[in-house]
């Protein structure tokens, strides 16, 4: 079986976020771009499970949609122990169409299970992962919380509101993951980064496409009035103010 | 015209985000003049349905067959892509719940329909709709256009207001064309019951590092528990196994938007923060007065946890009792 994680290229979660002079478009100069911290969860687990299930799972590989930019976050997924890397060579415009160039060479490339982080984390629209799954007319299951791969049975834990269900499913499938399927991200060591760098990135031109969204303009949050602060022997005020100033309680 | 809104339950109780959602649509549906059409799929009696119609529902279109309690997700989208085309919607709209996150993607693109996620407020335009939604994790607002002829929309829990708009109520016992079964199958359910769903809690009460063990959670159940509330931690804490990681608040963990969040011996990392950048009050009670809370907190107490929460419990008592 071969395994395809979606990784998106994304500004490091710290950065401060700025825009340009129009407000349409993020400002990138000083930006640390990383891999969605989800992607890399899903890149860690698959990995795990290649390596513990006796040779059944052949390869990882990684996908992104972006221009060469998006290079050095597919050499770090590389690092980490991809085997090997899709690129297809187009600005990421909306969820849709990157959805349906991943499906595309996840269709070409008769891949039997599809891993993606449950958003990313700078636009935080949570729609990929299942878009592509209808694109490949594959199931899908989505929270993901566990994977785990024995005796070739799959099984998975996903997330419902309230609470959590086991499932099992065959292969293929898309799973759309997030934190629990594992902890902490794999930290490249030096092999792998010395190893990444003869690993091959297969470069594909974008299928054609139509977007669904436009994208319209940025604004900031207002900022926030002075945090009021409250004695700490004197409770009963904070519960005043919650009351009569706040109106929350 | 229709407007399909998918109406959860938890357990044959329509949960309040989709209230939230016929209200979004009743909004969408007088702009627009369409009807709204609610969909709801499990075991909820026709007295509960009900209740869509009084906020506006003009029909309820029910499928109570178990076999479709699996949450099947292509399978669930199929039914829905029935059902609206059945209703002729050009407009659907969900929660953005985990069910709402896992349908609207596939329904997307099953119906050639633009996806907005996450949105926050009303749509600015209607025709086609034009809205806005959060990004960068609470950081930014984004407005957002939908270029096909069709829409969908999931609205982010506790962001829109619940509006009564009483119709007559109109309730069809679906019995769907398409299969409940899919490429999945649910082997054992582990419900959490008794506890504020963290993500719909008007209330939350969270923890941080600040509270030095997984033991000493004691004074927080309490307070959730007086002022019925949900449960919340921040990453460290989860991370460590203090509490269970259903409980993680930030940006890699669940985003909610209470009313009140009450954070106890948290810092305020962005990541945090990202998290929780909906609510509408913060109060924070840490013990170091720079800590960076204080910045995004309405009120503060800087002062040590473990003597600020008793006190705290008593004047909630106090207040609860009057």
């Amino acid at each position: 079986m071969k395994v395809l994680v979606c990784i998106g290229n994304v500004p490091d979660t710290t950065t401060k976020v700025r825009f340009d002079a129009e407000m349409k478009s993020l400002d990138t100069n000083g930006v640390q771009w990383v891999i969605n911290p989800w992607d890399e969860l899903a890149l860690t687990r698959a990995l795990e499970i290649k390596e513990q299930s006796g040779g059944k799972i052949e390869k990882v590989s990684v996908i992104n949609v972006g221009k060469i930019d998006s290079e050095p976050t597919i050499r770090k997924a590389l690092a980490i122990g991809a085997d090997d890397a899709y690129r297809v060579d187009a600005d990421p415009s909306d969820a849709y169409y990157i959805a349906a160039q991943i499906a595309e060479v996840a269709k070409q490339e008769s891949f039997d299970i599809v891993l993606a982080g449950k958003e990313s984390s700078d636009f935080n629209g949570a729609v990929v992962g299942s878009m592509l799954a209808e694109f490949l007319e594959f199931p899908s299951v989505s929270a993901v919380t566990a994977f785990d791969f024995a005796d070739g049975v799959i099984s998975l834990k996903r997330e419902i509101d309230g609470g959590k269900e086991l499932l099992s499913v065959e292969a293929p499938f898309v799973a759309v993951v997030q934190k629990g399927i594992c902890i902490n991200p794999r930290i490249p060591a030096m092999r792998g980064i010395m190893m990444a760098r003869s690993k091959p990135i297969k470069v594909s031109a974008p299928i054609d496409v139509d977007t669904m969204i436009e994208y319209q303009t940025f604004d900031l949050p207002q900022s926030k009035a002075a945090c009021k602060m409250i004695d700490p022997e004197d409770t009963d005020t904070l519960v005043d103010l919650l009351h009569g100033e706040a109106k929350v309680i | 015209m229709s407007i399909i809104v998918f109406a959860e339950n938890r357990t044959g109780k329509l949960k309040k985000t989709s209230f939230e959602a016929v209200s979004y649509a009743v909004n969408i549906a007088k702009n627009t003049s369409k009807s709204v059409v609610a969909v709801s799929v499990g075991n909820v009696t026709d007295e509960e349905l009900s209740l869509l119609a009084k906020y506006g529902a003009n029909k309820i279109v029910s499928v109570v067959d178990p076999k479709w309690e699996n949450h099947e997700s292509q399978a669930y989208t199929k039914l829905l892509s029935e059902i609206a085309e059945k209703e002729s919607a050009d407009v659907v709209v969900f929660s953005h719940s985990n069910l709402g996150k896992a349908l609207a993607p596939r329904l997307s693109v099953r119906m050639k329909a633009g996806l907005i996620s996450g949105v926050i407020a009303l749509p600015t335009e209607y025709l086609p709709i034009a809205v806005k939604r959060k990004t960068y994790n609470g950081g930014a607002f984004q407005l957002m256009k939908v270029k096909s002829s069709k829409a969908i929309l999931t609205i982010n829990p506790n962001s829109c207001e619940i509006a009564e708009n009483p119709v007559d109520v109109n309730i069809e016992n679906y019995t769907p064309a398409v299969s409940a079964e899919g490429g999945t199958k649910v082997e054992s359910v582990d419900l959490i019951t008794g506890k504020v769903l963290l993500t719909e809690a008007a209330i939350v009460i969270s923890g941080g590092r600040g509270l030095k063990s997984g033991d000493n959670w004691g004074p927080i159940e309490e307070l959730a528990d007086i002022l019925g509330a949900g449960i919340a931690c921040s990453r460290p804490v989860s991370d460590e196994g203090w509490r269970s990681h259903d409980e993680h608040v930030g940006q890699t963990g669940k985003i909610i938007a209470p009313d009140l969040y009450l954070a106890v011996g948290i810092s305020g990392a962005i990541q945090h923060i990202g998290g929780v950048s909906g609510t509408k009050v913060l109060v924070a009670i840490d013990k170091d007065k720079d800590a960076p809370i204080f910045k995004y907190a309405d009120y503060g107490i800087n002062g040590d946890a473990f003597e600020v929460l008793p006190r705290l419990i008593e004047s909630f008592k106090k207040f609860k009792a009057s």
